[in-house]
């Protein structure tokens, strides 16, 4: 027995089956909307058929048995004998998503054969032809015992045969394991010397086995080379005696898995081009820190230019290797998008409407902790645009629409920042319903005065709802406010712009990474704070005129015609600052959640880039601020949470 | 110790097949597909080649045809991994000119017993 344990095999093996399963929806799709390539055809057999393969091979036995009806009416399609039809889609998009499930359950050391699979696949049998033939494992019929006391064998390869690669002399070894092997070679037909081609087999052998072997033992030696050898098999059979066939030995349980695979930990497939970046990289690190280890017993005069060329050398590479490290998080957008065409047709089609999606920048590269939770607003603002934005067929006709509604969702990147665009050509934001409903809901007195824009912003208030009915798509009791407050727990913003009759176009703006931001460092004391610099508006210095005390104790200071409340972070966080008149410290506007307020600071030291260590993972959450930073000098500075800031003045405000 | 390509479009068999040979003392190289295999057979004379059937950009069987034209390849064992669903790819396989197969399912074992009786 090998002691390879194919445990080790799993993951590799369920990534890969998700591949594939992603690939076969995406193909059955492009069939549903009458593509006409054998080749997608191809890609849905391929991967029934390597799941099915690899299920048997690892021992998943019920995903084998699922695959295996699958492969069957794939192979019935790919050989003509069924049509592509509507119902063959169908069912096939259940079944990837049934194999989807019933790969976890595995992975989880479960058993994955639920009752909902099961009737899928008495759907599938059901519907490849015969509807029989479920159980893929042929038991191989026990031969009938033969009391054979040895073989005589007539073997006479024809003169290709050693061009297939079979070696005669082999076979005779694998038959001489059997038991005692005499050989007798016929070289009547050997030609010339000059006249032989070395590739050519010339030679005949007459072969006696003088071993009991089963026939199908013999014949399995000669089994590749059937047809390419004139062969005879004679028995020498003994004195009939009355043996009954063997009972066939009960196939070995599987081994148990013992590890349950824990299919939460994630990893990253990494693009090979990027490790190679890596470890070049690397190699130059370690170049530039040689050059630099000779300056250990100091520096003269005459080196210092070569030790600050050293230097400078080693942040370019430090920093080359800093973004080379980031690269191996951002995975690109499509594989969040993947999952929207199946989304848009099922949905397309529970409501009657008719809509093409249009998928743009699936290439763009975003990181993966961002990737995984932008799913959910994705999915959120799509429901939306369907339920909602879109109309059905004759009222786009009526309104001089083509019947055919566009919903189109684009990455790119803008600045440093990665834009996604969920964007429909629908009847667009109803004011009039937003205001009055706004107005029931007691967010608003009245919507006079108020600009499409301001309105439009309405919708992000919470609880807030205009559908007439909820409907079972998008009336899942998340709103649109629950979508903002998961953007922006990405360090993301989404803004909304609308036209009476021709759309809705939602932008979220995302970081890059969450793993590091850009930050303007201020002192309070003798605390150092970092403000990311994406939520600052402006710093600004306040004349004592230009201040107000409101009641309860709170400050305000106007800044462009506006009041803003001003938050003092030595009085939030409990430091003790050194400036306490307005005048001598410093004012950072900073705009979270739509609002904004000023941040009261001693100074600002400069601006940097701080790699966001969690404060939550090491110590514990704390309000207004979003984690922890080390600084040059080995000191730590806490980041705020300007969010978390806003939402803090706004309570103090209410209450 | 032989040197074997193992081609297979799935990373977990191929890992599988590259894996246990390896832990037998074998030098293997992986192809993902047929054409990768014959790009790879080229450069590297290989004493087994392990082919997959059904394979996207290049199948195994158009693999095994092109690769008997190739110098050094013509006597070289070929087993295609075939299935037993598809039981006449054996003699396709065959016709293309492989030396013999292996049926999937197989565990570990049985490949190690059918490359022990392939390189004798």
């Amino acid at each position: 027995m090998s002691k390879v344990d194919l445990a080790q095999f799993h993951k590799a093996f369920h990534e890969e089956s998700l591949d594939g399963l992603d690939a076969m929806e995406q193909a059955l799709l492009a069939l549903d909307e009458g593509a006409d390539d054998p080749e997608l055809i191809n890609v849905v057999f391929r991967a029934a058929h390597s799941i099915k393969g690899g299920a048997a091979t690892f021992g998943f036995t019920d995903v084998a048995a699922f695959t295996h009806v699958a492969e069957n009416l794939m192979d019935e399609v790919r050989s003509g004998r069924r049509p592509m039809e509507k119902a063959v889609v169908e069912l096939l998009l259940r079944s990837g998503d049934t194999v989807r499930d019933m790969l976890s359950l595995s992975m989880a050391g479960k058993p994955a054969a639920t009752a909902a699979s099961q009737t899928l696949l008495a759907e599938l049998s059901a519907m490849v032809s015969g509807g029989a033939a479920v159980a893929p494992v042929a038991s191989k019929e026990a031969a009938p015992a033969e009391a054979i006391e040895g073989w005589d064998i007539a073997f006479r390869p024809f003169d290709y045969l050693l061009k297939t690669g079979n070696d005669p002399a082999r076979m005779f070894r694998e038959l001489g394991t059997m038991g005692a092997l005499r050989v007798e070679c016929d070289a009547g037909k050997l030609p010339a010397l000059a006249g032989m081609d070395a590739t050519s087999s010339y030679l005949g052998w007459t072969l006696h086995l003088d071993a009991g072997a089963k026939r199908a033992a013999v014949e399995g030696v000669f089994d590749w080379v059937d047809g390419d050898c004139d062969l005879s098999l004679t028995p020498r059979i003994a004195a009939p005696a009355s043996s009954t066939a063997a009972p066939a030995a009960p196939s070995a349980p599987r081994a148990v898995r013992d590890v349950a695979m824990n299919s939460e930990s994630s990893s990253v497939r990494v693009g090979i081009e990027k490790i190679d970046m890596l470890i070049n990289l690397v190699g130059e690190l370690v170049i530039t820190q040689s050059m630099l280890s000779q300056f250990h017993d100091g520096v003269d005069a005459s080196q210092l230019e070569m030790l600050r060329q050293g230097l400078a050398q080693l942040g370019r590479h430090t920093r080359e290797l800093q973004e080379s490290v980031m690269s191996i998080r951002m995975l690109p957008i499509s594989t969040v998008f993947n999952r929207f065409p199946r989304l848009v047709r099922d949905l397309a089609q529970k409501l009657d409407k008719k809509v093409v999606l249009d998928l743009r920048g699936e290439t763009t590269e975003l990181d993966k902790t961002v990737l995984e939770k932008i799913g959910d607003p994705l999915v959120h603002l799509v429901r939306n645009a369907i339920d909602h934005g879109l109309e059905v067929p004759a009222k786009r006709l009526a309104s001089g629409k083509s019947d055919t509604g566009t919903l189109r969702m684009e990455a790119f990147h803008r600045g440093g920042s990665i834009v996604v665009e969920v964007a429909d050509d629908g009847a667009g934001l109803n004011r009039d319903a937003i205001v009055a409903k706004a107005v029931q809901r007691g967010i608003i007195a009245s919507g006079d005065g108020m600009s499409d824009d301001a309105v439009a912003e309405l919708i992000f208030e919470a609880g807030f709802s205009t559908a007439a009915a909820t409907t079972d798509l998008s009336g899942r009791g998340v709103g649109m406010d629950v979508v903002r407050r998961n953007v922006m727990d990405l360090g993301g913003t989404v803004a909304i712009r609308s036209t009476q009759g021709s759309g809705t176009t939602f932008t979220i703006t995302l970081p890059l990474t969450l793993a590091i931001i850009d930050g303007l460092t201020a002192a309070v004391g003798d605390e150092t704070y970092i403000v990311p610099l994406v939520s600052i508006v402006e710093s600004v210095q306040v004349n004592p005129e230009a201040l107000r005390s409101v009641a309860g104790g709170g400050e305000l200071f106007r800044f462009r015609d506006h009041w803003l409340p001003i938050v003092r972070l030595f009085d939030v966080f409990g430091c003790d600052g050194r400036r306490r008149a307005i005048d001598e410290g410093i004012v950072i506007v900073v705009e979270g959640e739509g609002a904004r307020i000023g941040l009261f600071v001693d100074e600002l030291i400069g601006q940097q880039q701080a790699v966001v260590k969690s404060l939550e993972a090491n110590y514990r959450r704390v309000t207004g601020i979003s984690g922890a930073t080390i600084l040059a000098d080995g000191s730590v500075a806490l980041i705020a949470d300007v969010a978390g800031l806003v939402r803090m003045q706004g309570r103090k405000k209410a209450a | 110790m032989a040197k074997i390509l193992a081609v297979d479009d799935s990373a977990s068999m191929r890992s599988m097949v590259a894996f246990t040979l390896r832990g037998a003392g074998h030098d293997v190289d992986e192809a993902d597909n047929g054409q990768v295999a014959l790009d790879t057979a080229r450069g590297t004379k290989f004493d087994l080649v392990l082919a997959d059937v059904n394979m996207p950009v290049m199948d195994g069987i158009s693999m095994v045809r092109e690769m008997r034209t190739m110098a050094g390849y013509s006597g070289v064992p070929i087993l295609m991994l075939t299935t037993e669903s598809n039981p006449e790819k054996k003699m396709e396989g065959k016709a293309a000119g492989a030396t013999g197969w292996l049926v999937k399912p197989f565990d570990p074992d049985q490949l190690l017993a059918t490359v022990a009786r392939v390189l004798g």
